[in-house]
């Protein structure tokens, strides 16, 4: 029954959103108050209806109700609570629903905080959001019901891929969703403004927190999916340029342009055109990687079974939005007024040559994604695209632009002395020069671009600290007035340095990874030892073990260094039942810096065990450094500037409260 | 990415369970030549996987093309031999690095050429920018609204 009622909740979240897609839209031609009215309640109604839909879906697998096939195909009776949970997003159709009730959150959210947005754009903006909801809720309804019934009811479901019962990835899609789909916002917004056929100061600083809210949660999906692949596959790789991470980089290379030139847009009136053009982009590569990872382009050399009805409407859901939006742009966007002008040495100039940058960056993962799909489509030639193209032409682009990071923030707006900057990033100069000078000391072995990445990596850290230093004067008053000085600095400040920093040290952690890691493949008979990074591997058996839904081996590793004992380690080896399949699980041992990652292989003969270890230099800073950028991004969206003029304004400064 | 897990999931449900990899059985004796082995099985992809080379896969055909690299190594032949070898009986989709040529003349320039399109882009806006006159002037209404407005910022800057 509660099922029923969440498949209802659907097909009348489908007619609420017909409803706030058209009217909203003719009121705001006529300038009618009251069919503008319609957008609000419409959109709240339809939050609530995809959450009604949303928590039946939930409530059958919860309960293990195997009469719904979803639940059948994707859970098991045995499974933890928590994976049971996240089961409904471990499907393609679970997923969808959860994509469509992201997007009524976000339509939701409008009109709760958007009381001071003009009528009509706001009713432009509802209608927006609204029809993309009309386009998915059509897609979910009539070509991937998660609601379908069994008859007669299986007793026991077929379980869930071992490989997604994880608490890192059971958050992952969320976030990473949140991502995607935050930039539907910053899209509605653009197609609104085009339809207005007027931008402005106000309509710039309204996109920019929907931006960073997206780019962030987009920043916590990557680099949670990057760590559960690092500690799961068992091969200590963070990134495989693999064409379904590519077609959630792309968006985010997108959004952090988008990002970026929305400054220029809000403070200088500047870059108007372009910016909504990347807000459109943004969220057409966001409907890209849906179609590329839902339609089953990507995996059809396998025997994936995919209905062809899905990806042929998702790929028309993308022309047609694409196509629409970028029509849309080339109707109106030539009247847009140009806004202010700068010098090529400026703040803005920098802003321009970041976003040529991250576009070009774009544009390799794009053509290095889709290209095989092309060739393959046009001349049935079959290429492989693999990491090697990435690191030929994506890293020339993108170091560049990270050699010009710090500058950015300290060049004045409209027309910059060039020189003085350069003066205030001196003391980052000369630390990355120490970096680079100490990394040739200290790493013998490894390639000799690594040392050079390492004080690329040091510049990016400190020149976000000399940014901060600059601001609050520090060394060249007093410390009590730096302090002051401090704390009254803008959060979007704070937030660019840690960002800025936080990719730095991102980077450390990438060279270090690539650059300076150990490897040992060894076979070992319980009570042998193998040496790896100063470390020694005693395999002190193996044992059985017993775990909710799966039976594992131990292995069982004595670490120690330098004759010290460092206790054991236990990498298992789990054998799933119901989903008849195996799964590693590495041991990973770190101190913040580096970790020692040790993976019990298969059983060599003759009693000896495989056993694999890599060190792995710097390898948590990748993860540390994604966390740094989010919560910059989190710190900027709660600037005061940002806020200004919200209705809400006491309700989000209580909100934001704790991060003060 | 959660299909990417998808994905792999069918990887290693179509591939024999467990992780195999390079098995220590496998390797050569020749420190110089396993190395040697380590570094074009990175580049070879493994041809029932998606978008692994064989160096990382535990499926049985990656095993044997390893294998079949290991041999040609020890029976002297040069890397390029090798990639010659393994690529007559797979053709161009087992490198993981597409090779230079017509058909892929477009990826390898892609890049570059967009690069230079935004770079020429970038000079037009410039130069535009610089020829432009400068934004029409505030109403008197509007500039008193921008003065309180920067008042209130450099306050709260101090």
């Amino acid at each position: 029954m509660i099922v029923e009622l969440g498949h209802f909740a659907l097909v009348l979240a489908l007619a609420v959103s017909l409803v706030q897609t058209v009217v909203p839209a003719i009121g705001a031609h006529r300038r009618d108050a009251q069919l503008m009215g319609v957008g609000e309640p419409a959109a709240i109604l339809q939050f609530l209806l995809v959450g009604a839909a949303f928590a039946a879906l939930t409530y059958a697998f919860v309960v293990s109700d195997f009469s719904v096939k979803l639940v059948y195909d994707n859970s098991h009776s045995m499974k933890p609570m928590i994976f049971k949970i996240s089961g409904v997003w471990g499907n393609h159709e679970g997923s969808m629903v959860l994509w469509i009730l992201i997007l009524a959150m976000f339509g939701a959210m409008v009109a709760f905080f958007g009381r001071n947005l003009p009528d009509t754009l706001r009713a432009r903006v509802l209608a927006v959001q609204a029809s993309i909801a009309v386009a998915f809720l059509l897609f979910v309804i009539f070509t991937s019901n998660p609601f379908v019934r069994l008859d007669p009811a299986p007793f026991e479901g077929t379980g869930l891929n071992p490989l997604l019962q994880d608490r890192a990835l059971a958050f992952h899609p969320p976030w990473l969703y949140a991502g995607y789909v935050g930039f539907s916002m910053t899209f509605s917004f653009a197609v609104a403004a085009l339809m207005e056929g007027r931008v402005d100061a106000s309509w710039a600083r309204w996109v920019r927190p929907w931006t960073l809210a997206a780019w962030l949660s987009l920043t916590i999906g990557i680099a949670m999916g990057s760590w559960w692949a690092y500690y799961t596959l068992g091969w200590g790789g963070f990134w495989f340029w693999d064409p379904v991470e590519n077609a959630s980089l792309m968006p985010w290379l997108a959004g952090t342009a988008l990002l970026h030139s929305a400054i220029v847009a809000e403070k200088r009136g500047a870059l108007k055109s372009w910016t909504i053009l990347l807000a459109i982009m943004a969220f057409s590569l966001s409907l890209l990687g849906t179609f590329l990872v839902r339609s089953g382009v990507l995996t059809s050399v396998h025997a994936f079974a995919v209905d062809p009805a899905r990806g042929s409407f998702i790929l028309g859901i993308l022309i047609f939005f694409v196509g629409g939006s970028l029509a849309l742009y080339a109707w109106r966007a030539p009247m847009l007024k140009a806004g202010g002008i700068f010098a090529p040495i400026s703040r803005e100039g920098a802003l321009l040559m970041n976003n040529m940058l991250l576009s070009a960056a774009t544009a390799s993962v794009f053509i290095g994604t889709l290209y095989p799909l092309f060739l393959d489509a046009l001349t049935g030639e079959k290429i492989t695209v693999g990491p090697p193209f990435f690191n030929y032409t994506f890293v020339p682009i993108f170091v560049p632009l990270l050699c010009l990071v710090p500058l950015g923030p300290l060049l004045g707006w409209k027309r910059a002395d060039v020189m003085a900057a350069a003066e205030r990033l001196l003391a980052a100069a000369g630390i990355a020069f120490v970096a680079l000078i100490a990394s040739f000391a200290f790493f013998h072995e490894g390639p000799w671009l690594a040392p050079f990445g390492m004080a690329l990596a040091v510049w990016l850290v400190a020149g976000a600290f000399s940014e901060v230093a600059w601001r609050i004067k520090l060394f060249s008053t007093p410390l009590a007035e730096s302090l002051s000085r401090a704390r009254r600095m803008p959060r979007a400040v704070w937030g660019t340095a840690l960002a800025h920093g936080g990719v730095g040290i991102c980077v450390i952690g990438i060279i270090g990874v690539t650059a300076w890691s150990d490897e040992l493949i060894t076979a070992v008979a319980p009570g042998e030892s193998a040496e790896i990074g100063g470390y020694t591997l005693t395999l002190q058996g193996v044992a059985l073990r017993d775990g909710p839904n799966f039976d594992a081996m131990v292995g069982v590793v004595g670490v120690s260094r330098g004759g010290r004992d460092l206790g054991t380690m236990l990498p298992e080896k789990r054998r799933f039942p119901a989903e008849r399949q195996e799964k590693t699980e590495p041991a990973i041992r770190t101190n913040g810096i580096s970790d020692l990652y040790v993976v019990l292989g298969e059983q060599a003969g003759n009693g000896k065990w495989v056993l694999r270890a890599y060190r792995n230099t710097f390898a948590p800073l990748i993860w540390i450094g994604g966390t740094i950028m989010a919560i910059g991004g989190l710190i900027s969206l709660f600037d005061r500037r940002l806020r200004v003029g919200a209705p809400t304004g006491a309700r989000m400064r209580f909100a934001a409260q704790p991060a003060e | 990415m959660r299909s990417f897990a998808a994905a792999l999931a069918i990887v290693l449900a179509l591939s024999v369970p467990g992780f195999a990899l390079v098995d220590p059985s496998e390797r050569l004796d020749d420190p110089q030549q396993e190395m040697r082995a380590r570094a074009i099985s990175k580049n070879l992809r493994c041809m029932v996987c998606q978008n692994q080379s064989i160096d990382d896969s535990d499926a049985e055909l990656a095993g044997d093309l390893r294998r079949i690299v290991r041999e040609r190594i020890a029976a002297g032949d040069t890397d390029r031999e090798v990639y010659d070898f393994v690529v007559a009986r797979y053709g161009d989709f087992v490198l993981m690095t597409p090779p230079f040529g017509p058909a892929t003349l477009l990826l390898w320039l892609g890049p570059a050429l967009v690069l230079v399109l935004g770079s020429g882009v970038v000079l037009t806006v410039l130069r535009r920018n610089r020829e432009r006159p400068a934004e029409p002037h505030l109403t008197p209404d509007e500039a008193a609204r921008l003065a309180l407005l920067l008042e209130k910022d450099e306050e709260t800057r101090g």
